[in-house]
């Protein structure tokens, strides 16, 4: 097929993602701003890096929030894939629809009212609130994305090898943990960093849940920039997206690399 | 049946002393409404090559599946070596199976998928490298030890699949259509392999299969079934030459299958009127019949002669016109119409090359057949 790249296409191709990413690319140009004012342009400079790493506040709160993604991205992946497992294999049992609906629920659900709802919890059973009231939330949150990119490889995967397992002498946890789990390691991986990159830069329900002494990154630039746009916050965002975009661009090889795998190994096994 | 004395044959299902390694005992298997297995009765002996063949959806499967523990009987036992099925888990019985996908561990390698379930057994470690040896040895496989199952062709994992479901030597091994994957060729020489290596290393083998040809070839005894029942079971030669029904006459091989009312009996020689006007047909019926029952008679088409002139001396002659040639190089199936329309098939062996043979399209011919044939069929 032989189809020209239109000017019409060359359009709306540089508008939508002028559209989507000018916003960034500016923050992201400011943030080598020499000049103090946000919007005068004034040479090519890292001062603002080097003083960011200066602040020992902002140095906090990055370590919290690091704390924070690890931890619940972590006990979310745990979570979340032994969901999708139990929903994929338990076969029908009394309400497995409502449980996978309510597993998926989260995805939707305005995060205003789940960290409302989260706050009212943490209240109502005496928790302080601090590092560990937003690891539980981010945790809480994150799990249900971790449980569909499990579950969706779940699909696809052949029950006759945990079957095999069994038939050669594996207790049921012993057939998950040496051949379900290493064949869908990928998935897993992919939806631990999905939930990472979550944690790392959720700010509506961390606003509900942290206390004084914890204050997350996303948090830390909110309200810095309450008091007037600096360019650290540049500098600072620049960084954040760097991190986040590299998170996102792994999973999807991860799984696109597995997917790849897959078929190709499917196709092996039909060829014969 | 009498054998002679001085030839063993293996037959321990017709030696009364003889103890079975399995028991159905009036076994069913529902799935809601859905009956998988419709009270099954059933003795599995040890040795044996036991193939339970059925079009799909009969039940074949289900009821391998209960012996491997991935379903439990509704209704009904199964007894390994006298021992109560039921309560063991799958990963606790001294059986083994090879799956019809194989199953072969993606992630590790052909040495490690066949040393998996020995780690898992009370083996001592250091036994393990020299069984997973011999089962390489055994299946031929020495070469491809390190090479994950996507680096090897289909032939050669259903052989990994086999080693790795024999290498714990168990009591008895459950083939799910094990061949099903592969091509015709590499079929027919892996049967000959499968039967080898379960001459070899003495294990019961029960196969599912919905290959007639493969059941015959490979089996000691085959069980036919349809619709969660068990039609018959009996050795290759007697469900293709004496089959009980005319569901497993038409199930197995090529068959004529003529419907008439059964006449004069004397002793086990009987006559079948099928066709106004034609000479009724003489067979052979090992029970007695009430005259003018209907009946149906089955007859191979290997056994029916076919000839241009009318044949002397036979039992049975039928006229009959040449409807169609079926040529399939070492044989050459005839399509012939006789009275009523009805399509007799006639098989010949083409011993001699196709210029010298002389039966065509259209032609008047003679089909011929002896009384003892075919079988008379009641159901």
């Amino acid at each position: 097929m032989n189809r020209r790249f239109s000017w019409f296409n060359a359009t709306s191709l540089t508008l939508g993602f002028a559209f989507l990413y000018l916003p960034i690319v500016i923050l992201v140009i400011y943030s080598f701003n020499a000049s103090k004012l946000v919007t005068v342009w004034g040479g090519f400079s890292t001062k603002w890096y080097g003083e960011l790493f200066g602040d020992q506040a902002f140095l906090d709160a990055a370590w919290v929030t690091l704390k924070v993604a690890l931890v619940s991205s972590t006990a979310a992946t745990v979570l979340g894939t032994m969901a999708a497992y139990v929903l994929m294999r338990a076969g029908r049992f009394a309400g497995r629809t409502l449980f996978s609906g309510m597993i998926y629920a989260p995805l939707v659900m305005p995060e205003v009212i789940l960290g409302l709802a989260m706050l009212l919890l943490f209240i109502a059973i005496g928790l302080d609130r601090g590092v560990l009231t937003i690891i539980l939330a981010h945790t809480t949150f994150t799990m249900c994305f971790v449980s569909v990119v499990v579950s969706s490889r779940l699909v696809t995967f052949d029950k006759s090898l945990e079957e095999a397992a069994l038939d050669l002498g594996c207790t049921p946890f012993d057939a998950f943990r040496s051949v379900t789990l290493p064949i869908i390691a990928p998935a897993v991986i992919s939806g631990w960093l999905l939930a990472f990159t979550l944690s790392l830069d959720d700010l509506v329900i961390s606003q509900f849940v942290a206390g004084p002494s914890s204050t997350t990154l996303p948090m830390k630039v909110f309200s810095s920039v309450r008091l007037g746009v600096n360019p650290q916050i540049n500098a600072l965002s620049t960084i954040l997206i760097s991190i986040v975009t590299i998170g996102v661009i792994t999973a999807s090889l991860v799984s696109k690399r597995q997917i790849a795998q897959q078929r190709a190994d499917e196709q092996a096994a039909v060829r014969t | 049946m009498a054998q002679p004395a001085n030839r063993p044959v293996f037959a321990p299902w017709n030696d009364p002393k003889e103890k079975p390694l399995i028991q159905f005992q009036n076994v069913s298997k529902r799935f809601g409404e859905f009956t998988a297995i419709d009270n099954i009765t059933l003795d599995i002996f040890r040795r044996e090559f036991f193939a339970l063949l059925g079009p799909s959806g009969c039940g074949k499967t289900t009821l391998m599946r209960m012996l491997a523990g991935f379903e439990t009987p509704t209704e009904g036992k199964i007894l390994l070596d006298g021992v109560d099925l039921a309560p063991i888990p799958p990963n606790k019985r001294e059986t083994n199976m090879m799956f019809q996908s194989y199953a072969l561990f993606p992630h590790l390698s052909v040495w490690e998928n066949i040393a998996f379930g020995l780690k898992r057994s009370d083996m001592p470690k250091d036994k393990i490298p020299a069984r997973v040896e011999e089962m390489l040895r055994l299946t031929r496989l020495e070469k491809f030890a390190k090479r994950k199952p996507h680096q090897i062709s289909g032939g050669q994992r259903q052989r990994v699949a086999l080693a790795r479901s024999l290498a714990k030597a168990p009591k008895l091994l459950l083939l799910d259509e094990p061949l099903g994957a592969l091509d015709k060729k590499l079929r027919q020489d892996t049967q000959f392999e499968l039967m080898d290596i379960q001459e070899k290393t003495g294990t019961t083998f029960v196969i599912v299969t919905h290959d007639q040809e493969e059941a015959m070839t490979v089996a000691s005894r085959v069980a036919v079934m349809d619709h969660g029942k068990m039609i018959q079971v009996d050795t290759p030669d007697k469900i293709y030459e004496m089959p009980n029904s005319v569901y497993v006459a038409d199930f197995i091989g090529d068959v004529n299958i003529v419907e008439g009312k059964a006449a004069a009996q004397a002793g086990d020689k009987l006559t079948i009127n099928w066709a106004e006007g034609q000479p009724a047909i003489n067979a052979t019926s090992a029970g007695p019949l009430t005259a003018g029952s209907t009946v149906h008679f089955a007859i191979r088409p290997e056994k029916v002669a076919i000839a241009r002139d009318k044949p002397e001396g036979r039992a049975n002659v039928i006229a009959g016109k040449v409807h169609d040639i079926a040529y399939l190089g070492n044989i050459s199936t005839y399509k012939v119409r006789v009275a009523g329309g009805l399509m007799i098939k006639a098989q010949v062996a083409n011993e001699r090359r196709l210029s010298r043979r002389d039966i065509t399209w259209e032609d008047d011919v003679w089909l011929s057949f002896t009384d003892t044939a075919g079988v008379v069929l009641l159901k």
